[in-house]
């Protein structure tokens, strides 16, 4: 018999949102938490606007010692692990070691603490051969971002397999999608799963001016994120960590754990196509939805809920559009779809945990968030959206997606399991 | 039923040769390819000896459009990527459409394109950051750009675990297989060799300062003074051998067995993870020790990680209970390459029936280690276990068999 | 003190630089009204070029208009527009 997968704790750091309670009353708000940038002079830049977290790693119990070693996507982890931890009940120091492993996932790795770096040991720019003198010692774990699965392994004592997925913007999906695989393989039971990012810096601002992926719509900052609206102009850059303890089915209802949900089915595929561009067919995304619902045994009428990835690109979110009713037919046009990026913005490799984590709860309180600053239907964007209030629903079967740089196309299914199935 | 899953085609990039017919020839010989770093001025900085792959002019392989696109770590992968599917005869548009994909490890990303990046960042201002910087720096771009190349639109993935993410890749490719896709392109190519990059890894502490190419690197050595850096690595085709025998594939071995662990916090007086990691693998692969003919040992040169290597492995196999080698010693360490150039000398080895040496090597006799060194071995060989190591805590092994 | 002219073979020097050449393509040929994309170059290689654009001759491309310059002609005349604007003011 397989394995089954369940959600038994979730930890959130985001935008506007420090921890699940916060999280949850912005998105059910629809309250916004973009904002003009004020981690550095965002003057010389075309996209002055982000969702930054107003995060004192200090008050999250994180000693000197942590907050110099790790950057900041790492603290984010850690903290969110810590939250997800404790509220999943699970007792670490009574559950194998062993048999706990980590995934998360990270599109940019240590990009913040790597660009403060370099400006020190480059002099900001004026040594071609930079010098090593200056390097703090903790720059390896900058260089290789596999030190973020390292910092929360040992922040859980996990033993298991442990790893960092980096597929760009679906990092976060596909992070949550390696361990539930490890632990229906049966090569872990408890899995501390999810994904952080820390881009804001001026290095990853310039590189998506570069390619007008950022909004442009500095003015109204709360209003900036605009996904599925005709007037979108590009996404807002985010930052943030959603962790989740993964625990075997049986395991977590045997110690009578709450279960927020079980993941029944994942996919990802790949477009080949363009390291940044879509095809506007929407086709790999689609066959990543249906292999999805193949996997969980479900047909596309059985969804309540979509979230999207919806960054507020052009071409995004007709894409995005076109793979849902290629893949759930007509069921696309009754389905609710909503971005919680309208509202925490795009923490690239982070967003996919995020936006699990935002599932989880959502159908915890049968409540969809709904898509901020949607006031513009665009006729190519022609789905229920949910626009700017949250709405109640009965939800037992949501999807969330997700599209990345490098034409990675993810999905993923969670389902409510049913009482007393051990 | 498990599907089993084959190797069917290599593509190598190493210092020691360009191409799989160069890399072992030169392994088999015992010719290193460690030497002076040339790709800057080194003499600033306290190591200065790189295994830098020789002879490779990107352009003479890749469209001119990918160039100012591509970190060199990525154009060295495009074309392993190339040369693995060639050799295995693979023509990605016969596949069906989502039946093909890609799973790369990756370490630092394309950190010298970053590094350029970054200078014109801070010495010039933001406007002077390429449109390119949005991926060509990432985790993901190799993986991405291999898919393009070939149209490989199956499940794909990217894993960063430092050293051990090449063994974790290939199984991920495994993994992948086993779900349903018929090949997978996987694999890992690093090259961080610049001055950022050079930087970055001095400070892990690991880094040899020994300015002598025949003494710089030498693991399970009482002279072990930590190792050469180097770039490179290798990209393999997997594929469902039922798919494989099929079509009338040459077969180099299957992907028998892999584990992988974490080793516990620092401090915790707990064991490191690596024996637990061989014997999952081994396990895994439904094989006993004694069935194991060769190791392709992790080689860290820092002698406490030596000693732990070497403990693991006197544990599982008995003292010197198991030939044991480091074709590393003529690459240096390529972070996530590393794993998939042993997997891919592993192959070769049972193919010849040759365990090729450890060079510049005398092994401590307290690690009670049989360390095949000088010139190879010969001896027949049906399985081989890869060890790889990553920063930090991560250990990974993999088994691979002959396919008879 | 930026560049005051942008001539068909800045043009090319400077896609060749930031974008490369497609093999099959020749850039000397005559080119003024061919399709960018038939020259293989898509919207990413454009966005490069038009940065470098941008840098040396000290302009600034709108938006909308650069997505309307489907040949190098087009271009080059919203480059000239921009930089007569400059000099102008």
């Amino acid at each position: 018999m397989r394995r089954r997968v369940a959600i038994t704790g979730i930890g959130v750091m985001a935008p506007g949102g420090m921890g699940v309670k916060n999280f949850w009353s912005l998105l059910s708000e629809g309250r916004t938490a973009t904002r003009g940038i004020t981690f550095f002079d965002p003057a010389p830049f075309r996209s002055r606007v982000a969702a930054e977290i107003d995060f004192h790693p200090e008050e999250h119990g994180l000693t000197p010692q942590e907050i110099r070693r790790m950057d900041r996507a790492a603290q984010l982890a850690v903290v969110a692990t810590r939250e997800a931890v404790a509220g999943s009940g699970i007792d670490l120091a009574a559950t194998d070691p062993h048999r706990t492993g980590v995934t998360i996932g990270s599109a940019v790795g240590a990009t913040t603490g790597l660009d403060q770096e370099y400006r020190v040991v480059s002099d900001d720019g004026r040594l071609e051969l930079v010098d090593h003198r200056y390097a703090v010692p903790h720059l390896y774990g900058h260089f290789v971002p596999s030190s973020f699965a390292a910092e929360v392994a040992w922040a859980t004592g996990a033993e298991g397999p442990s790893t960092v997925v980096s597929t760009g913007c679906t990092s976060g999906l596909d992070a949550i999608g390696h361990a539930v695989e490890l632990i229906r393989e049966n090569s872990a039971d408890v899995m501390i799963a999810g994904a952080t990012d820390a881009p804001i810096s001026p290095i990853t601002m310039a590189c998506f001016d570069a390619i007008k992926a950022t909004t442009p719509y500095n003015d109204d900052p709360g209003r900036a994120s605009r996904p599925f609206d005709r007037t979108r102009n590009g996404f807002v850059l985010g930052e943030g960590a959603a962790v989740l303890v993964l625990e075997e089915l049986g395991r977590a209802q045997r110690r009578g754990a709450h279960i927020y949900a079980e993941i029944g089915g994942y996919a990802s595929r790949c477009n080949a196509f363009h390291m940044t561009g879509l095809r506007p067919d929407g086709r790999e995304m689609a066959e990543a939805i249906r292999a999805t619902l193949d996997e969980a045994r479900l047909n596309p009428s059985d969804i309540d809920y979509v979230n999207a990835h919806g960054s507020g690109t052009k071409q995004n979110d007709r894409h995005e559009s076109a793979a849902f009713k290629l893949s759930l037919g007509d069921h696309a046009y009754r389905v609710p779809v909503s971005s919680i990026k309208s509202m925490i913005g795009h923490s690239l490799g982070a967003i996919g945990s995020l936006e699990i984590a935002a599932c989880a709860l959502a159908m915890a309180e049968n409540v969809i968030p709904p898509t901020a600053n949607l006031h513009n239907p665009d006729p190519e964007c022609d789905l229920d959206y949910v626009p700017v209030s949250a709405r109640e629903a009965r939800l037992d079967r949501v999807l969330s997606v997700g599209s990345g740089f490098g034409g990675f196309q993810s999905a993923m299914v969670l389902t409510r399991p049913e009482r007393n199935t051990a | 039923m498990t599907v089993s899953v084959v190797v069917t085609g290599l593509g190598i990039a190493a210092p020691n040769g360009l191409g799989a017919a160069d890399y072992w020839a030169a392994t088999r010989a015992g010719r290193s390819g460690i030497g002076p770093v040339t790709r800057f001025d080194p003499t600033a900085y306290p190591a200065r000896l790189a295994g830098e792959v020789p002879g490779f002019v990107a352009a003479d392989h890749l469209p001119g459009r990918l160039l100012p696109q591509t970190d060199h770590m990525t154009r060295l992968a495009l074309v392993s990527a190339d040369w693995a599917l060639l050799d295995a005869g693979i023509r990605p548009d016969d596949l069906p459409e989502f039946a093909a994909g890609v799973v790369t490890a990756s370490s630092a990303g394309g950190f010298e394109f970053g590094q350029n990046e970054l200078r014109a960042l801070w010495s010039k201002g933001s406007q002077y950051v390429s449109a390119y910087q949005s991926f060509a720096w990432f985790y993901a771009v190799n993986t991405g750009q291999i898919s393009i190349r070939h149209g490989l639109r199956g499940p794909s993935g990217v894993l960063v675990s430092d050293q051990a993410g090449g063994l974790d890749a290939i199984a991920q490719a495994r993994r992948q297989i086993r779900r349903g896709s018929q090949v997978i392109v996987s694999g890992g190519v690093d090259a961080s060799i610049c001055p950022w990059g050079w930087v970055a890894q001095l400070t892990s502490g690991r880094l040899s300062n020994d300015d002598d190419p025949t003494t710089a690197y030498r693991p399970f050595d009482a002279g072990a003074s930590g190792h050469v850096a180097g770039e490179g690595g290798a990209l393999l085709v997997l594929e469902d051998e039922r798919a494989a025998r099929a079509r009338g594939a040459r077969v180099y071995g299957r992907v028998a067995g892999y584990g992988t662990t974490f080793d516990p916090r620092p401090g915790s007086g707990r064991e490191p993870g690596l024996r637990r990691a061989v014997e999952i693998a081994l396990l895994d692969a439904d094989l006993t020790p004694g069935d194991i003919d060769v190791v392709f040992a992790d080689a860290a040169a820092v002698p406490e990680l030596d000693h732990i290597e070497a403990r693991a492995l006197t544990e599982v196999f008995g003292p010197r209970g198991v030939p044991v080698t480091a074709p590393k010693s003529m690459t240096g360490r390529l972070n996530s390459g590393a794993g998939p150039l042993d997997v891919a000398a592993a192959l070769l080895a049972i193919r010849d029936g040759v365990i090729p040496p450890t060079i510049n090597v005398s092994p401590r006799v307290d690690l009670d280690l049989d360390l095949v060194t000088g010139e190879e071995r010969v001896a027949p060989l049906r399985s081989a276990l890869v060890l790889a190591r990553g920063f930090g805590g991560f250990n990974s092994a993999l088994v691979v068999t002959d396919a008879r | 003190m930026p560049n005051t002219e942008f001539t068909i073979d800045d043009l090319r020097r400077i896609l060749r630089e930031g974008a490369g050449t497609e093999e099959g393509v020749d850039l000397d040929a005559d080119i003024l009204d061919t399709d960018f994309e038939e020259l293989g170059y898509e919207s990413l290689a454009l966005l490069e070029t038009c940065g470098r654009i941008e840098r040396e001759y000290g302009v600034t491309l709108d938006d909308d208009a650069l997505a309307g310059a489907r040949t190098p002609r087009a271009l080059l005349g919203l480059v000239h527009s921009h930089l007569a604007t400059v000099h102008a003011g």
